[in-house]
């Protein structure tokens, strides 16, 4: 072999070909998707989980809580809102923190994508799994526990706006505790005790209001309250306001707390987010 | 600059809290050169590639790497490197055409990615899901993502760690491939003979410093080296001796056990020899 007689690198021929950025994030969307659904424990835990619950609390409390309003109507905007939060907040707390730890975001970073590509592909795959939980899980309640969806498109709009914002605040926080854990495997440690806590405290398994009010303020410090609350106001009747802690929806104040964890969220991400492991550097 | 090179370090340092990894390193690495770095764990080699390759950032010194200082990357001068890291990321749930056909959308001008999958010898496995693959194949799938770029500059980090004997011998050959169509690559390896093998020049680091750079041959003065002639007395004991004349030593214990020397054995000193005496002294 010489050393210094090569050829050089032969120049390009083929005119650049480089994928748009729309394209290079609609791709990275599709595979993250595939990964999930190829993941038997994602789907299960993730997805099935708030379907599971539903099934099992629709079942064991089958009585009206007032008159002409199922149970299930109560219970379901918990449901929503922690499928919600499963699918973002849960996720990517879990996954990020793998995907961190088995390389593969050096890996990516190794590459010429832009690091927004990376996040877009999560943010798709969070949108399209908690589409299709809430869909499925407003498709199980009617057909079997008689779940009356909301009635008029003021309340769907609501459903909308509650479940982006929610999912945004969720999104950006779970990317940020990513940053947390130190292994692949203490992601979960760190993520599952935060959600638990929050499900309780948050009105999710009982009645907001019949909790203590300590707990109810410490709830409505972070997001889940809000989004139950949000969703409360779609599928309950108005006078329902009247019982809550307010003694309304308070749906200008949802927004807000939503809109400022998105910006929490954000700084977190924008400040703490770690492409390689720390014994890595 | 040097347009002759790829790759141009002066005075690098890198230290992590209170151990110094990097001290002082000088490198030099010429375009379309296939320059092996050698080294002890610990002896600051995988921090030096990773500075090369823009993953960590120096405490001090300068580094040129294809015309550009790696410490703030930008996505062209990404395209032109490869990369191929230590057991990096698994995509568990993806085959090996999703993964590599993926990655090729990163790419400007990236290679055709079922001709990769065939040259790193995967053809048969492209709709295998990345985790049945063996150990060996995983490293082939590193490197197809590591090429599929076509890259000008390819850093490979011990790549046929976990190959067998054949698989090495097919690594090689890709990677003469590679060179041949100029690729610079700059491989860290703890096989000597691979090192041998593929390399026009070989690097030694050693306490964060490159102590030697030669052509495998020279290395450390391989080739002035005395040899060693060595054999076995009538009484059954082995000796050796250092000549700078083995021939006529030879001929002059021919003589003496009148016709065959029993135990008769002349060696020159190993690459593998010269590389543990200049470790082993610092």
């Amino acid at each position: 072999m010489t050393t210094t007689t090569k050829p050089a690198a032969p120049v390009a021929t083929t005119p650049a070909r480089r994928v748009g950025p729309v394209a290079l994030g609609l791709r990275q969307g599709r595979l993250e998707i595939t990964q999930f659904l190829r993941s038997r424990e994602s789907v299960v835990f993730t997805m099935g989980f708030p379907v599971i619950m539903i099934l099992i609390f629709a079942a064991i409390f089958n009585d009206e809580i007032a008159p002409g309003v199922s149970y299930t109507q109560y219970f379901i905007t918990g449901m929503i809102a922690t499928g919600l939060m499963t699918v973002s907040f849960q996720n990517l707390g879990i996954w990020i923190p793998i995907e961190r730890d088995r390389g593969v975001l050096k890996r990516y970073r190794g590459t010429p994508m832009p690091k927004w590509v990376y996040f877009a592909g999560k943010v798709l795959m969070v949108v399209a799994i908690g589409v299709a939980e809430t869909l499925l899980l407003l498709a199980v309640s009617v057909a079997f526990f008689d779940l009356d969806l909301p009635a008029t498109a003021g309340r769907w709009l609501t459903f909308g706006w509650v479940s982006v914002l929610g999912v945004t605040a969720c999104t950006l926080c779970g990317i940020a505790i990513s940053s947390l854990a130190r292994t692949a495997r203490s992601g979960s440690a760190v993520v599952t005790p935060v959600a638990l806590v929050l499900q309780f405290i948050s009105g999710v398994f009982f009645v907001f209001t019949e909790l203590p009010s300590w707990m109810q303020q410490v709830a409505a410090l972070f997001p889940l309250k809000w989004m139950c609350q949000g969703l409360r106001s779609v599928f309950l009747p108005d006078s329902f306001g009247g019982q809550e802690p307010a003694g309304s929806f308070e749906l200008g104040r949802v927004a807000l707390v939503l809109a400022a964890w998105c910006v929490i969220g954000l700084v977190l991400c924008l400040t703490t987010f770690r492409w390689t492991t720390r014994r890595d550097g | 600059m040097d347009d002759e090179l790829a790759i141009s370090v002066r005075g690098l340092r890198k230290a992590y809290g209170d151990t110094t990894a990097v001290a002082g390193l000088d490198l030099d690495v010429r375009r379309g050169e296939v320059f092996a770095l050698l080294g002890p764990n610990g002896a600051g080699k995988t921090t030096t590639v990773e500075i090369l390759e823009g993953y960590r950032q120096r405490d001090a010194g300068e580094v040129t790497v294809l015309g550009s200082d790696p410490a703030a990357p930008g996505a062209d001068w990404r395209s032109r490197v490869g990369i191929v890291l230590q057991g990096t990321g698994e995509f568990d749930e993806l085959t090996v055409g999703e993964v590599v056909r993926h990655f090729a959308g990163f790419y400007a001008d990236a290679d055709d990615p079922e001709k990769v999958i065939e040259r790193v010898g995967l053809a048969g496995k492209a709709r295998a899901r990345t985790h049945t693959l063996s150990g060996g194949q995983k490293r082939r799938l590193d490197v197809a993502l590591g090429i599929v770029g076509r890259p000008d500059l390819l850093f490979l980090d011990e790549p046929t760690t976990g190959f067998d004997p054949e698989a090495r011998r097919e690594f090689w050959d890709l990677i003469r491939d590679l060179a041949a169509a100029g690729t610079t690559i700059v491989l860290t390896t703890h096989y000597l003979d691979e090192a041998e093998a593929l390399a026009d020049r070989v690097g030694v680091i050693a306490g964060g410093q490159l102590v030697e750079v030669a052509a495998p041959a020279q290395l450390g003065n391989r080739q002035e080296a005395l040899p060693t002639v060595s054999w076995r007395t009538p009484e059954g004991a082995v000796e050796s001796a250092q000549s700078a004349t083995p021939t006529a030593l030879v001929a002059e214990l021919a003589a003496r056990f009148g016709g065959e020397v029993p135990g008769l054995t002349v060696t020159r000193p190993t690459l593998e020899d010269i590389y543990l005496t200049m470790i082993g002294h610092r």
